[in-house]
């Protein structure tokens, strides 16, 4: 187990390559629309995802670099997942760029590296993370170690200095709080969504989610699920606030990335609760059922936020941002075809059959609810009324494309690709919720192998 | 099969007429939509043929994995209590889609496909045995109602579609979190958890469990049926939703909420329901008592009937909880002659506000001198709104009176009063917007109803009569199920 096992992480090698590859490539490349670097960059992600897809597939678990990463099934299945995500990201992203003069080989290469990044977040075994650092030197200072499995014994074994440790578990939390955007730590994200172009907001609010959900897991559940009590505590606050914060505020937003942030902060918010009831009365019997409901939230939560701030970028035009909501008045006039997708991800957001966003509401539901507990009914009952405050906003967006006048009728601009993944993003959002079944078990496959390793 | 194709041939037809039609080809449009409603309507006519009244069991049962991982099933059935709601809501919609010929010029094919989707929708309510895919339907509706108000409504319309979508959504998210207890309960009691609602009704359930699922259920009952106090989103819908949307509300949604307490709060928590029963009837008594008489004062003619409508809802509810067969099936016969008639009473209103552009009373009076043929209707219709013997509104209300002077002579007497109330509100209507002399030069200018407004007023009249006439088809296939649900419901589920 001590060598390097370079096999385990090709798929990261191959990233890092390609990324120099197209780095330089890009030196050459004159055509305003960068087509041999965009092509050669869409080319590696599905390279890379595929071979993510494939480990997955082949379902075993791996350690490499001298057990500094662990390449296990949930990992590789995020990874895949990630690859999608910033594949989807960048053909929206490309035309958007391209008429802001944004449209730099940096863009991809940007975006590789940054997938890179995910990937390592997601095999990570070690915690030297660096934005947790403070609270991890507590850590090592309590068990004496940075290895993750190392910690979990330690932990399991009778804790050496528990206040310390749980002090240190403080600072995990509020790091991986941050990452995620979960309130109380939730500051950067309207600001980031809003002022970034949507092109990289669209990079930071996707595949990068799917690398923050699997170091929580990493973390808290692989490292440290001995403190599961402390740590489900400071999570149910985190949640709880989070989705008051996060769906409170969207109401009062005007604009639509905006409001997109906070209810990231609120979905962040139902995500988590998902994550805290995998230990009951000192009972892992729940866990694989909870953590892969938060999984699949995760999952599903990716794919349609991939829609909302694609539809933005496809309803922009040189000159026109597109990101107020009332920019989106009429749309049912000017294009019934993209004011139903865009219905479809509002109604996926506010959790309505049948789109796949119930399911996700309805998994962690589920996993709150077998607990059995008052209080985790208590907190189920708590998380359907606030989605009820949710429902609002993202209804109001339906309305003002559905039921108002069209105050721009400008045809759109966007491109035949852009139109054509836009499409298949809507209808993927819709399969899921009619067929849900085959993503859930990919889910649950994941956990449980993460679980038994 | 035959489920399967009465839910999916109108969502089919309906996701195509938005996928292809295009504003200008209207005229096909409308065409489409017609020969999918027929078609839809067709397929749930051999469930009336082939259905077995001997037996209580569900009948036309399909069944199939779903989503595995929480054991949800595609199950789908029905029996005594819901096969009437499955042709029902078919043929209402056929007749939707007549009403809305030259009425609606604008977004035709996403007003049609939006009524066709809404159709199969909720025919899988009324057909769905797995208490999520039941959810999954019974939410599903609201998008396209939504739409449709919001789309095609009249001034106040956002207004009245949010209202809609969100107090219906905030009584069916109780029920969602009851739905998963139910089946945490099953995994506790079978070790392995399931959705299915027969299971659910043979799994036993402490007191006080059953009186926090009998109360989540009825929030989301009570507000779709809609019962007094929750009723105020009913009134705002019906005014502001176009003709088609009124009659689908009136004569299909607002059953689906009376549905429920029949196929869930009742068999599943039936010892919370008898304590609890004493509630549900006083509430039921001030629908019919107190809204009667708010419907006496309404100058707008939609309200009038909306409220009418709240008033003959607490009579289903009334029969339900009185837990005696005359009441239970004098429910259901209400409910499906209430679809026929109050469906018939919206499209009245709808011919006169096509004409004038006006709900309200006090604009009309001496129709009759103008539209005779359409007043010799819409005089029908009100006698049967207001339950006069012969026409479908009596039989339900007479055996739900019966049952409960079985039941109580009081609460009889004070139920009978409805039809008093009943009778005052819709013939007073009627004297002051049909008979009399010409009011104004907007009635003076009218025309009476075309041979498409008569075809769809006459079918419903048909129908009313028919089941005034001779309910006996209808009551013979309610007989065995709702014998059975008594005898279930009789019976303690509380663990010794």
């Amino acid at each position: 187990m001590n060598d390097m096992n370079w096999l385990a992480i090709y798929p990261e090698i191959l990233l890092l390559v390609m990324g120099c590859v197209v780095a330089l490539a890009d030196l050459w490349v004159t055509d305003e629309q960068r087509r041999p670097t965009y092509w050669l960059t869409q080319l590696t992600l599905v390279v890379v995802g595929g071979m993510h897809f494939a480990y997955f597939d082949a379902g075993v678990t791996t350690y490499a670099m001298q057990n500094m990463v662990v390449a296990d099934p949930m990992g590789h299945l995020l990874a895949g997942f990630a690859c999608l995500a910033t594949l989807i990201t960048l053909v929206y992203a490309r035309p958007y760029a391209a008429s802001r003069d944004m449209l730099k080989g940096e863009l991809f290469i940007l975006s590789l590296f940054s997938l890179l990044g995910i990937n390592v977040m997601l095999s990570a075994n070690n915690f030297l993370v660096g934005f947790l650092l403070y609270g991890l030197s507590m850590m090592y200072g309590a068990t004496g170690s940075l290895t993750i499995p190392e910690v979990f014994d330690v932990i399991s074994k009778g804790i050496p200095n528990k206040s310390v440790l749980v002090f240190g578990t403080v600072f995990v939390v509020a790091g991986l709080a941050f990452k995620l955007g979960a309130a109380p730590f939730h500051m950067w994200v309207p600001d980031v969504y809003q002022g970034a172009p949507t092109a990289v907001t669209l990079l930071i609010g996707g595949a990068p989610k799917l690398a923050a959900f699997a170091i929580t897991v990493r973390l808290l559940v692989e490292g440290m699920i001995g403190l599961a009590v402390d740590w489900q505590q400071m999570l149910v606050v985190l949640s709880v606030m989070s989705l008051l914060i996060g769906n409170l505020a969207a109401i009062a937003q005007s604009n639509l990335k905006r409001m997109l942030a906070y209810s990231t902060i609120a979905n962040m918010g139902f995500m988590l609760l998902g994550m805290t009831s995998g230990v009951v009365n000192d009972n892992t019997l729940s866990a694989s059922n909870a953590y892969s409901a938060a999984m699949f939230y995760a999952v599903t939560y990716v794919l349609t936020t991939l829609g909302t701030f694609g539809m933005i970028i496809l309803l922009s035009r040189q000159g026109h941002e597109a990101e107020e909501i009332k920019d989106l008045a009429g749309l049912a006039k000017r294009s019934p075809w993209f004011a139903l997708v865009m219905a479809i991800f509002m109604f996926s957001l506010a959790g309505l059959p049948p789109t796949v966003g119930f399911y996700a509401k309805l998994a962690v539901l589920q996993a709150l609810v077998s607990t059995g507990l008052p209080f985790y009914l208590w907190l189920a009952g708590f998380a359907v009324v606030v989605s009820l405050i949710g429902a609002f906003y993202y209804l109001r967006v339906v309305k003002v494309m559905f039921f108002d006048a069209p105050t721009d009728m400008a045809p759109l601009a966007a491109p035949g690709d852009v139109r054509f993944v836009m499409t298949l993003n809507g209808a993927a959002v819709l399969v899921f919720g009619l067929l849900p079944s085959g993503l859930l078990e990919l889910c649950k496959v994941a956990i449980r192998q993460a679980l038994a390793t | 099969m035959l489920l399967s194709l009465a839910i999916f041939l109108p969502i089919v037809c309906g996701g195509l007429l938005l996928a292809i039609g295009r504003d200008d080809q209207k005229h096909a449009v409308r065409w489409l939509a017609l020969v999918a409603a027929v078609a839809s309507f067709l397929v749930t006519l051999p469930l009336i043929h082939l259905f077995d009244t001997t037996t209580a069991a569900m009948q036309f049962v399909e069944n199939q994995p779903w989503i595995e991982r929480f054991n949800i099933n595609y199950h789908l059935g029905v029996d005594g209590i819901s096969m009437w709601f499955v042709p029902l809501t078919a043929f209402i919609t056929v007749i939707v889609v007549i009403s809305a010929w030259e009425v609606i010029e604008t977004r035709v094919n996403q007003y049609m496909g939006a009524f066709l989707i809404l159709s199969g929708l909720m025919v899988g309510v009324f057909s769905a045995l797995d208490g999520m895919l039941f959810y999954v339907f019974f939410e599903a509706t609201l998008i396209p109602m939504y739409i449709i108000i919001g789309v095609w409504g009249g001034a106040n319309r956002v207004y009245a579609a949010f209202k809609f979508f969100l107090y219906t959504l905030a009584g069916s998210l109780l029920m969602l979190v009851a739905l998963l207890y139910l089946y945490y309960q099953c995994n506790l009691v079978n070790g392995v958890g399931s959705f299915d609602i027969q299971t659910w009704h043979k799994l036993p359930l402490s007191g006080t469990v059953q009186t926090y699922l009998f109360f989540a259920f009825l929030a989301a009952f009570s507000v779709k049926v809609p019962m007094w106090p929750v009723h105020t989103w009913l009134p705002d819908a019906h005014v502001e939703a176009p003709t088609g949307g009124s009659v689908v509300l009136a004569a299909i949604m607002l059953k689906l909420g009376c549905y429920g307490f029949l196929r869930f709060s009742l068999p599943i928590a039936p010892d919370a329901a008898h304590q609890w029963s004493w509630l549900i009837i006083a509430l039921s008594l001030i629908a019919v008592v107190y809204i009667g008489l708010v419907a006496l004062v309404q100058k707008d003619m939609k309200k009038l009937v909306a409220y009418s409508s709240i008033a003959h809802m607490g009579f289903v509810t009334l029969g339900f909880f009185i837990f005696n067969e005359l009441g239970v099936s004098g429910g259901l016969v209400q409910m499906i002659a209430h679809g026929f008639v109050s469906g018939a009473m919206f499209l009245c209103i709808g011919v006169l506000y096509d004409r004038v552009h006006s709900r309200e009373i006090a604009a009309y009076g001496g129709v009759v001198n103008t539209m005779p043929k359409f007043a010799a209707f819409a005089v029908f219709f009100g006698m049967a709104n207001c339950g006069l013997p012969a026409t479908a509104g009596f039989v339900g209300e007479w055996l739900v009176i019966l049952g409960t002077v079985q039941f109580n002579f009081w609460l009889g007497g004070v139920a009978a009063t409805a039809l008093v109330f009943g009778a005052a509100y819709t013939l007073w209507m009627i004297k002051r917007v049909y008979f009399g002399d010409i009011a104004n030069d907007d009635v003076r200018a009218l025309t009476d109803i075309n041979s498409r407004e008569f075809l769809m007023l006459a079918l419903l009249a048909v129908a009313t009569l028919y089941m005034g006439l001779y309910p006996k088809p209808f009551t013979d296939v309610m007989h065995e199920s709702v014998t059975e649900l008594l005898k279930h419901v009789a019976l303690s589920k509380i663990p010794a």
